[in-house]
């Protein structure tokens, strides 16, 4: 299996210990794995905005970087999601068609591709509180929202119940959105960061150690609300923690 | 002995709280002419502290686009007010949470509810003829509005012809959308709010800033403010059986003596020619029964085919809304009572043009049962009237610009699209997607701000050329690391604002790749 990796523009800014961990971690269930140099984004900035025709480009460069793989996988739900609901930027030849269907955020693939019911190297022993950001939750499915009637299943709790020692704590919200909401959280910054500190500070209540995602951007804008007002909270990507990282 | 002693009492005095030094403090606690200083003594109770002041919505000027991260932003700035705001609406949702999990059959429930409505829009025409013929055939008055406008003339010659000077009614949405009671002012015509939360928000000259609870947003200290001001209510008192019982005593001998009652309409039945009002305080009862005159303002998306369709609506009305089972009154209204006389006004206001709109029409299923804002983490946070709108929350993102898209133009991007109001929207109109929708279609008609604009082509540019974006990445590095806290900090760096600002790695995945696994490309 050939499988393109996808590193968004901010991970690979502020977090490339997540884009390693997932490379690694792909790379261990014995896949090639290419790093496609040339690429940047996905386009989702812009097209969040509604500035879609802004998009056009990056999307174009996007499906030039990762067309011809089995999969395209990246660390990043919200990303994941505009590559696969939206990206409509550009003109739906077959490539892009193509390049759209084979893309998968990192938890998905592991769950419902590569089906992985065991990670060895794994130890975790921390107290953590599971956020879905509301791309992977809502949008890719990967948990049912708290909204629904539907039976319960989560796929982030799946693959992380399987690591040894890790133990789950329970939120007063559980999937309240932390507001990050891409340029929302400059654009609207006071409803943001309120929204922010709420989301750590029930965390820390629970009693969480960390905070795990599946979206560093998330993960991004809750450390920095976390650190202004003082919360001591740690912060870590699921592909770290699915990975081995230790602490 | 004494020196020591007044000593001590200057250092007691440096750590007691202000209130607790006062000289002439009449609730000083005094023994052997000495103020009581040990424990007892300070103990007592501070005077309270003034109640927060209410924080005010959203600045309208006009046609301008409203402000509602400005407004928002004054209404966190009023913690208590924030914090009782996000805990009410936070609470109603998981109240419906509770009665939802209560009702297995509730995501089919939803899914037919909104196959109904969309059954209904795509016949609206047929059913309105129908809900028509049945009415008139009731004996009751049926008058059509193209808008606001014409829906307030109608009322006013309706009143006119029976010589009314003063109106009750009950809560009504389509009421604030025709700017109702600001035109029967102007017009000499007495209104009277009969539901609580209205009445209060009519008293204190301001907007309902929820569908289902108006005057959500309000402390009772507020409430206990506007009725000493309006009904002359002790202003330190804001007991809530205290306020409520005022304001009955106060407005029980207006309604009594209203020459006209009116109601708005939860749902209109096309086989019977009847409608259906729900509330939890009987007040649209009072507006419909004590006036011999009963006039209904309906919009006419709230046509439902059938009887049976009713139990659907019903069932998922007040779950939705406030997490009850079902609304305390659930009246249906068919015909004028002997002696009297009963009109309705079918109002389109916008409603037609919505219905051509290919990505928006399906907003028009809205039952308006509030679930959505009190859902919403952007809501909870920023109050209602910061909107400046007739809806606020989610629906009123998706709404409000179809009927001014230039004065709403900012409300579609007060959203995280977290997707949380569609999740719990009983007709299943998928909010966030229309959400979404609007910031593109506000874009082309050039809707936003120029600087907003200006930003995204900047960055379309820079991301779609990967030299470029490589040589600006570094530079972003370099600025993060080495720039001193107050650059970043400054007013114009709206992420640090209020949050700290990542810490940048020693070097980019991209340049971690290159270095390490370079051979392999």
């Amino acid at each position: 299996m050939r499988i393109g990796l996808f590193i968004p523009c901010y991970i690979d800014a502020f977090f490339p210990e997540v884009g390693i961990a997932t490379l690694e971690l792909l790379e261990r269930f014995g896949h090639e794995v290419v790093y496609p140099h040339d690429q940047t984004c996905c386009g989702q900035p812009m097209a969040n905005s509604g500035f879609n025709a802004e998009a056009a480009d990056t999307e174009a460069l996007f499906v030039r970087n990762f067309s011809g793989f089995d999969y395209v996988v990246a660390p990043s739900g919200s990303c994941v999601h505009h590559v696969r609901g939206k990206f409509d930027a550009i003109e739906q030849t077959d490539t892009v068609k193509e390049v759209r269907a084979r893309t998968y955020e990192l938890v998905e693939f592991l769950h419902d591709i590569l089906k992985v019911d065991a990670f060895p190297w794994a130890r975790f022993p921390h107290r953590v509180g599971l956020h879905n950001s509301c791309g992977t939750l809502r949008q890719l499915k990967h948990a049912r929202p708290s909204e629904l009637n539907e039976p319960f299943f989560s796929k982030p709790m799946d693959l992380l119940s399987k690591v040894e020692g890790i133990e789950f704590v329970e939120l007063a919200r559980p999937d309240e959105c932390c507001g990050f909401g891409g340029t929302f959280s400059v654009f609207e910054e006071v409803v943001s960061t309120k929204m922010g500190y709420d989301k750590v500070r029930d965390h820390a209540q629970a009693g969480a150690e960390y905070i795990v995602s599946a979206d560093s951007s998330c993960l991004m804008h809750q450390q920095g609300c976390a650190e202004h007002i003082g919360v001591p909270m740690k912060f870590i990507h699921i592909a770290e923690i699915l990975n081995g990282a230790s602490a | 002995m004494s020196t020591v002693r007044d000593n001590a009492d200057d250092e007691d005095g440096a750590m007691l709280h202000p209130q607790l030094r006062a000289e002439h403090d009449p609730d000083a606690i005094i023994r052997d002419g000495r103020r009581l200083d040990h424990a007892e003594g300070r103990s007592k109770a501070l005077r309270p502290q003034p109640p927060e002041p209410q924080p005010r919505g959203a600045r309208v000027h006009g046609n301008r686009p409203v402000d509602q991260a400005e407004a928002a932003a004054r209404f966190i700035a009023s913690p208590e007010h924030e914090k009782m705001h996000d805990e009410r609406l936070w609470d109603l949702r998981q109240k419906r949470d509770r009665e939802m999990h209560g009702i297995p059959e509730w995501e089919e429930l939803r899914s037919l509810a909104s196959a109904i409505k969309e059954h209904t829009l795509t016949h609206l025409d047929e059913y309105l003829d129908e809900f028509e013929a049945n009415a008139r055939s009731n004996g009751v008055h049926v008058h059509w509005a193209r808008d606001g406008a014409e829906h307030n003339q109608i009322v006013h010659a309706i009143l006119r012809d029976h010589g009314a000077t003063s109106l009750i009614k009950s809560k009504s949405m389509l009421t604030e959308e025709c700017g109702f009671r600001p035109y029967m002012t102007s017009v000499g015509i007495e209104v009277i709010e009969t539901d609580l939360g209205e009445r209060i928000q009519q008293l204190d000259n301001e907007d309902p800033s929820h569908v289902v609870v108006p005057a959500v947003h309000k402390l009772r200290t507020d409430v206990a403010e506007v009725f000493s001001r309006t009904i002359r209510t002790d202003p330190s008192n804001s007991d809530v059986h205290y306020l409520a019982e005022a304001q009955r005593e106060a407005t029980r001998p207006l309604i009594l003596k209203a020459d006209a009652g009116m109601t708005g309409c939860n749902f209109a039945v096309a086989e019977t020619g009847t409608f259906v009002v729900c509330t939890n305080e009987g007040n649209a009862d009072l507006s419909a029964n004590v006036p011999k005159l009963h006039i209904a303002s309906i919009g006419i998306e709230k046509i439902i085919p059938r009887l049976e369709h009713l139990a659907v609506f019903v069932r998922l009305l007040s779950r939705s809304a406030l997490g009850s089972p079902v609304t305390q009154y659930t009246s249906h209204f068919r015909g004028p009572r002997q002696g009297g006389e009963m009109h309705v006004v079918l109002v389109d206001n916008g409603r037609s043009e919505r219905l051509g709109m290919e990505e928006f029409w399906t907003s028009l299923k809205c039952i308006r049962c509030g679930a959505c804002m009190n859902t919403c983490p952007v809501y909870r946070r920023s109050g209602g009237l910061s909107y400046g709108a007739t809806y606020s929350g989610p629906i009123g993102l998706i709404i409000d610009p179809t009927f001014n898209a230039r004065k709403y133009s900012n409300l579609p991007f007060a959203s995280t699209l977290n997707g949380s109001c569609s999740n719990v929207c009983p007709v299943k109109i998928n909010i966030h997607e229309q959400i979404y929708a609007w910031r593109r279609v506000l874009v082309e008609r050039h809707e936003v701000p120029l600087a907003k604009k200006a930003a995204m082509k900047a960055a379309g540019a820079l991301l779609s050329r990967p030299a470029a974006y490589r040589t600006a990445i570094a530079a972003a590095d370099m600025a993060l690391a080495h720039l001193p806290r107050f650059v970043i900090y400054n007013g114009l760096n709206a992420w640090g604002k209020h949050r700290e600002v990542p810490h940048p790695p020693k070097q980019t995945f991209h340049s971690w790749y290159k270095a390490n696994r370079g051979a392999k490309q």
